[in-house]
């Protein structure tokens, strides 16, 4: 056994209380429904084209960042749950099914890193996530991660905000906002606007100020927004990560269908990564659209179009020296790094790349529900990540750009614990800044 | 051991073949059907310009960030796969076999040449077990049945150059070599080395996915 696999158990009520309801039958039962009906071809060719050459090892931050332990290697983690499941036919014990799922959800981000390191192109996130997948339906899930599915499956938000919370937050948000741009509105559910603002529900529970500033921005620009007031309002999307496909369909219809009762021209989504995964990639399939079944834009692309456009102009530029993250979901997800790159750019001239960059960056080790996994799985992720802190410390940047909630929790946690004294940023924190603002008060 | 001979060079060369591109061909009906039915999207999503992008882009040499980041394994992997399937085609021996039996024929490596590549063959093998045995990423994946590929491939090569070096009894040498080319085509469709089909296709799809659907190239 490695190192890892002996090392100190991490308690996870959700993890722990989940296995002992578990008997083998049901473990088999339910991985071969999982690996023979549910998953095809895609997983048999992926398992068994493997060469098991280990060349995706150093696509892994938890692989680097853990002294290069092989079990942390993108292989290594198939290794250690589907192979094992799918050669012993599902006979896997409770125990096995307990440390698959640490693996799988809190020892992979599911960004994708590898699959540019492999020849044959073998997708470890997906694999991944047909562990995820197994998991969630023996209800072994960890604790906090589960409780926003659960929040999700109530409400239909990640964060058990009520339907009048979420309204009183826009109302206070545009209150607030209302002191600097006297005619501002956040126009709540207003049919036949072009662009439905949605937003994941960290924001109007703790990040509130992003609901403020992406109105100003709208403010300035001259859109014609509006934010809807029932559920669906919220774009992410941890049913996706948890393995609950089913509740990421409903969640995603939740959505489109909010945007289709507004008859709104496109969705503007705020900076969030998986919730633009969820959309364009996992989501839209699942309920069986090719496309998304309304144009949906990230913030980045909107930000972008609104500069090109014109819309917002530079007022002043952050002087000291910035480099900009790369979410895997923007980056990975939708080739979005020099639409990002442009954004920041435009306000802080003096920006250094990290390396490597674009769709080859490190993760931020907090995306894939990993830091939704909560405080009892937070050092193996912050551990796990010891890669990205060096690579930014080699930046000698003040500032990282990083237009991704998950990855600002992620990056926040790592400067933190690796003494990195830097700021992290959105581009919506930059541009309400240093955007011209014409109509506010000074 | 004649007989042996006359069988190994007639009809167990239908033999092989016949399992070697049926089981391909049923392999790729098998998966590409599942596929069908389960995962109907891959083919919504697939593009045939990303994927020939993505699998020219791979059979290139260091047009790939891994690639570039391992030039070791990289020229390793190159040379050995080149040589692997280039000597059995263009092999003299092998030609004049195929001119005996049907009259068609082709050009040929020059000896010297075919000597070189097979040993660069085996070089590779042993460069990959090596390589297995103390990359600790490699070793803790690595499993018996991965040696023994490695082995089933070798086989063929060594017992060649044993062969045409005539070193040990060359007649059963060439049985030997005979009968190892054959187990190795019989274990293509069986084993991973079913990459031959599946590389194109896994990357046909990967490719579409990347850089159809996530505007983003996939190396």
């Amino acid at each position: 056994m490695s190192e890892a696999a002996t090392a100190a158990k991490i308690e996870d009520p959700g993890l722990d209380q989940g296995v002992e309801k578990l008997t083998r039958d049901q473990i088999q039962s339910t991985i071969l429904k999982v690996v023979n009906q549910e998953n095809s071809a895609r997983l048999r060719a992926m398992v068994g084209t493997c060469v098991s050459c280990g060349l995706c090892s150093e696509a892994c931050h938890y692989f680097m960042s853990y002294d290069r332990n092989p079990y942390y290697a993108p292989v290594g983690k198939v290794k250690e749950t589907l192979w094992e499941m799918m050669s012993r036919n599902g006979r896997v014990s409770k125990e096995f099914i307990r440390r698959a799922a640490t693996t799988a959800y809190t020892e992979c981000n599911l960004c994708k890193r590898c699959v540019h390191f492999c020849p044959f192109g073998i997708d470890t996130a997906y694999l991944m996530t047909v562990v995820r997948r197994i998991c969630h339906l023996l209800g072994v899930t960890p604790q906090y991660l589960q409780d926003t599915c659960h929040s999700h499956s109530a409400t239909f938000n990640q964060m058990w905000v009520k339907d009048d919370e979420w309204i009183d937050s826009l109302q206070w948000q545009e209150e607030e906002a209302r002191d600097e741009f006297p005619g501002l509105r956040i126009p709540l559910d207003k049919e036949g606007s072009d662009i439905m603002y949605s937003v994941i529900a960290p924001e109007p529970k703790f990040r509130a100020q992003l609901i403020y500033q992406a109105a100003a921005i709208f403010q300035v620009a001259g859109s014609d927004w509006t934010m809807p007031a029932t559920p669906g309002w919220d774009n992410s999307d941890m049913a996706m990560f948890s393995g609950d496909a089913e509740m990421m369909g409903r969640l995603k219809k939740k959505h489109y269908e909010a945007a289709r009762r507004l008859r709104v021209k496109k969705i503007v989504m705020g900076e969030c990564g998986h919730a633009y995964r969820s959309v364009y990639d996992m989501g839209n399939r699942w309920l069986g659209f090719k496309d998304m079944p309304i144009p949906i834009i990230h913030a980045i692309q909107f930000y972008c179009e609104l500069l090109r456009a014109g819309k917002i102009k530079v007022a002043s530029r952050i002087t000291e020296l910035c480099t900009f993250h790369d979410p895997c979901n923007t980056v990975r997800g939708m080739g979005l790094h020099e639409m990002g790159r442009e954004v920041a750019r435009a306000f802080c001239p003096n920006m250094v790349e990290m390396h490597p960059n674009r769709e080859h960056n490190y993760c931020c080790c907090a995306g894939g529900g990993v830091i939704n996994c909560g405080p009892p799985h937070k050092m193996t992720r912050v551990l796990g990540n010891r890669i990205k802190a060096e690579q930014l410390k080699a930046t000698g940047a003040k500032i990282i750009v990083a237009p991704c909630h998950n990855c600002h929790g992620g990056l926040e946690d790592i400067v933190h614990h690796y003494k990195l004294n830097m700021k992290i940023k959105f581009l919506g924190d930059i541009i309400y800044e240093h955007m011209q603002k014409p109509g506010a008060v000074e | 051991m004649h007989t042996v001979y006359i069988f190994l060079t007639g009809p167990m060369v239908w033999v092989s073949l016949l399992i070697l591109v049926f089981g391909l061909i049923g392999k790729f009906i098998y998966l590409t059907s599942m596929a069908k039915k389960r995962d109907p999207w891959i083919f919504n999503y697939f593009q045939f310009k990303y994927a020939i992008k993505s699998i020219l882009i791979w059979l290139v040499p260091f047009a790939t960030m891994n690639m570039r980041r391992n030039p070791v394994m990289t020229v390793v992997t190159f040379v050995f796969h080149i040589c692997l399937i280039i000597v059995p085609i263009f092999a003299l021996a092998h030609v004049i076999m195929w001119e005996e039996a049907w009259g068609i024929s082709w050009w040929t490596l020059p000896e010297t040449v075919a000597v070189t590549m097979s040993f660069l063959v085996l070089g590779g093998i042993l460069f990959f077990i090596i390589r297995r045995m103390k990359l600790p990423e490699a070793r803790y994946v690595t499993r018996v049945q991965d040696y023994f590929i490695l082995l089933i491939v070798a086989l063929p090569f060594l017992t060649g150059l044993l062969a045409y070096y005539q070193i040990f009894n060359y007649q059963l040498m060439i049985i030997l070599h005979v009968a190892a080319g054959h187990i190795m085509l019989i274990a293509i469709p069986f084993t991973w080395l079913s990459h031959l089909l599946l590389f194109p296709m896994l990357r046909g799809y990967v490719g579409s996915e990347f850089q159809g659907v996530r505007n983003v190239k996939d190396w």
